[in-house]
């Protein structure tokens, strides 16, 4: 099994949380840091897997413009944490 | 191009065009939910655009048809495969928290658009244009609405998945004006491609990137090299929604980055907001940056095999060309040819009269008089589709000398286009058919013999005195005989 050569650091880990909307607090960086080390060892020892024809032989894969049933709204909202007047409602984003 | 005008120390304007257009379609790209534009909220949707998990995209074959069309017609190179990616950002507006579009093998490539900006033709390249979905809406709501003060955010997912085709140029704009043309000449032309609805609520959408160069980097040609594109900061320009907002946007963006560099200042490089109820442009917060949309190839979606489609689809004579051929077939000036290349349908309908009757009078009735009473009343051609017949017919009317121009245009054109009249229902009831010869000349007969002062006046040499006479013989035929006739027969009775 190979080795990572460069160590994931704090830095990166809050990048990655940043651009994922996600707060982190100082003493989660390390914990973090770890497990992304992990995550990217265990897809490392994916390159020692031998190469197989990954592509499906598929192609032009299209359906005709036609219109189907779409989900009623309601239900379409069903697994929203908030809602208000048939729109899913969150926090203020900018 | 103002390329020999350039001097040195000179300061030159480099814009360049992302232009976002809705394709035509019944349904979305990745799933069958409808694109038509609704108040509801949340109807438009399903799992595939809500992005619920499980939920597999299949593209819709009108789409890349619209793709490919648009590749033809801009001159475009469509690789023998071409695919799709995930660009990853976490917003509302995106369910998935990807967008499907096309990072490295977009589906048309180098491709150009020709352009007249004050009589000089301009070509520009178009580096490539992709498929892509449209993320949902947002409401920012509370606080005063704006962005950065709301409350909270509504979303509403129906325009999520609705197709995209994204059309980049290159650098090769030097003025607003250009921009703004290029805009025009794009949205004619898809029209013309019938993939494209300019009424459709936000069907257009622009980012512009505009920096300011030393003209010394310029070359004969007027091209600039890459490396100093590279080194001089450029600012992108959002949420641009129509050409005169583009126009203006570019023209105020330019004034700001042209003051700040004589002031001695240096251009930020960053992301402005255009607020068009302001008219100036904003600083955003800035994005991620390139890598940090962690492009990868979206595995649910199979590899397109389409450029010879190229050959297969078939797509209509492009309004330049229909232009000049405009100009030569029917003997038109640039002004009557422009207007009636203006939109496809209203150069069909020329095109359909012209064949049958005058064409320099089918010219002067659709252009002038047809389009001026449309504009007058803030419509479209395609508003008044279904009653283009009647407006056939009264040309030839008009054509057969059966009712006067003034009255086709003031009584019968208005009426039909008012009260939705027949244009032989109106000549009817209001008698505006033409009096026959034998009327007329009775008539002038009769004012000739009633009006013995006038008579006299006129053969005293008095001016006036004919078009008294003439007066009274429109009076006698019900204002339906055409006044330069009797005024040309009443001479030959008084000679
Ligand atoms: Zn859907």
């Amino acid at each position: 099994m190979t080795e990572r050569t460069t160590a994931v650091d704090a830095e990166e880990v809050r990048h990655v949380a940043s651009l994922a909307r996600v707060d982190l607090a100082d003493d989660e960086v390390g914990r973090f840091a770890e497990q992304f080390e992990d995550i990217l060892t265990y897809f490392e020892r994916l390159d020692e897997v031998p190469e197989v024809d990954h592509d499906a032989d598929l192609t032009n894969v299209m359906r005709p413009d036609e219109p189907r049933e779409c989900l009623e709204t309601d239900a379409a909202l069903e697994n929203a944490a908030d809602t208000e007047d048939g729109f899913f409602k969150g926090p203020n984003v900018s | 191009m103002t390329a020999q005008t350039v001097q040195r120390g000179d300061l030159v304007t480099v814009i360049g065009l992302e232009v976002h257009v809705q394709l035509e379609t019944e349904t979305k790209i990745f799933c069958g939910c409808p694109t038509a534009q609704t108040d509801e909220p949340n109807t438009n949707v399903c799992p595939v655009c809500l992005g619920l998990p499980g939920a597999l995209p299949v593209l819709n074959e009108t789409a890349v048809e619209a793709a490919v069309k648009i590749g033809k017609a801009i001159d475009a190179s469509i690789p023998e495969e071409t695919r799709f990616h995930r660009k990853n950002y976490y917003y509302p507006d995106l369910p998935k928290n990807f967008q499907i579009t096309q990072y490295d093998e977009p589906i048309c490539q180098d491709g150009e658009l020709e352009i007249a900006v004050e009589g000089e033709r301009r070509t520009i390249t178009i580096e490539r244009a992709h498929l892509e979905e449209d993320p949902g809406s947002l409401q920012h709501v509370g606080g005063g609405g704006g962005i950065d003060t709301a409350e909270y955010t509504l979303v509403n997912y129906n325009r999520a998945g609705v197709p995209l085709m994204e059309i980049v140029t290159a650098p090769d704009f030097r003025t607003a004006a250009e921009a703004r043309a290029f805009l025009a000449e794009l949205e004619e032309v898809l029209e013309y491609l019938g993939v494209f609805d300019a009424g459709r609520d936000g069907s257009l959408r622009v980012d512009a990137n505009l920096s300011i160069v030393d003209g010394e980097e310029v070359d004969d040609e007027g091209r600039i090299g890459t490396e100093a594109l590279e080194a001089a900061n450029r600012t992108e320009v959002k949420n641009i929604s129509s050409h005169k907002g583009a126009e203006k946007a570019l023209a105020y963006e330019e004034t700001r980055q042209r003051n700040a560099i004589q002031r001695g200042r240096v251009v930020e490089q960053e992301t402005r907001h255009w607020d068009e109820s302001r008219g100036i442009t904003v600083s955003m917060r800035s994005k991620e940056a390139e890598k940090d949309y962690r492009y990868f190839r979206e595995a649910d979606l199979p590899p397109l095999r389409v450029s010879h489609w190229k050959d297969e689809i078939p797509i209509p004579e492009l309004p330049t060309a229909r232009r000049e051929r405009f100009r030569e077939e029917y003997a038109l000036g640039e002004e009557a040819a422009s207007k009636l290349t203006s939109t496809k349908q209203v150069a069909d309908f020329y095109e359909d009269v012209a064949r049958e009757f005058d064409p320099d009078l089918a010219a002067t009735w659709v252009a002038d008089e047809l389009l001026g009473e449309l504009n007058y009343r803030d419509l479209e051609i395609t508003d008044v589709a279904g009653r283009l017949d009647a407006v056939h017919r009264l040309i030839e009317l008009v054509d057969g000398d059966e009712i006067t121009a003034k009255n086709a245009r003031e009584v019968v054109l208005r009426g039909m286009l008012d009260d939705g009249d027949d244009p032989d229902e109106i000549v009817e009831r209001e008698g505006l058919g033409k009096t026959g010869a034998d009327e007329v000349e009775q008539a002038v007969l009769e004012a000739i013999e009633e009006n013995p002062e006038a008579v006299a006046d006129h053969e005293a040499g008095e001016a006036g005195a004919i078009n008294f006479l003439v007066g009274q013989v429109m009076a006698k035929t019900g204002g339906s005989a055409d006044p330069g006739d009797v005024n040309g027969l009443l001479r030959e009775e008084l000679e």
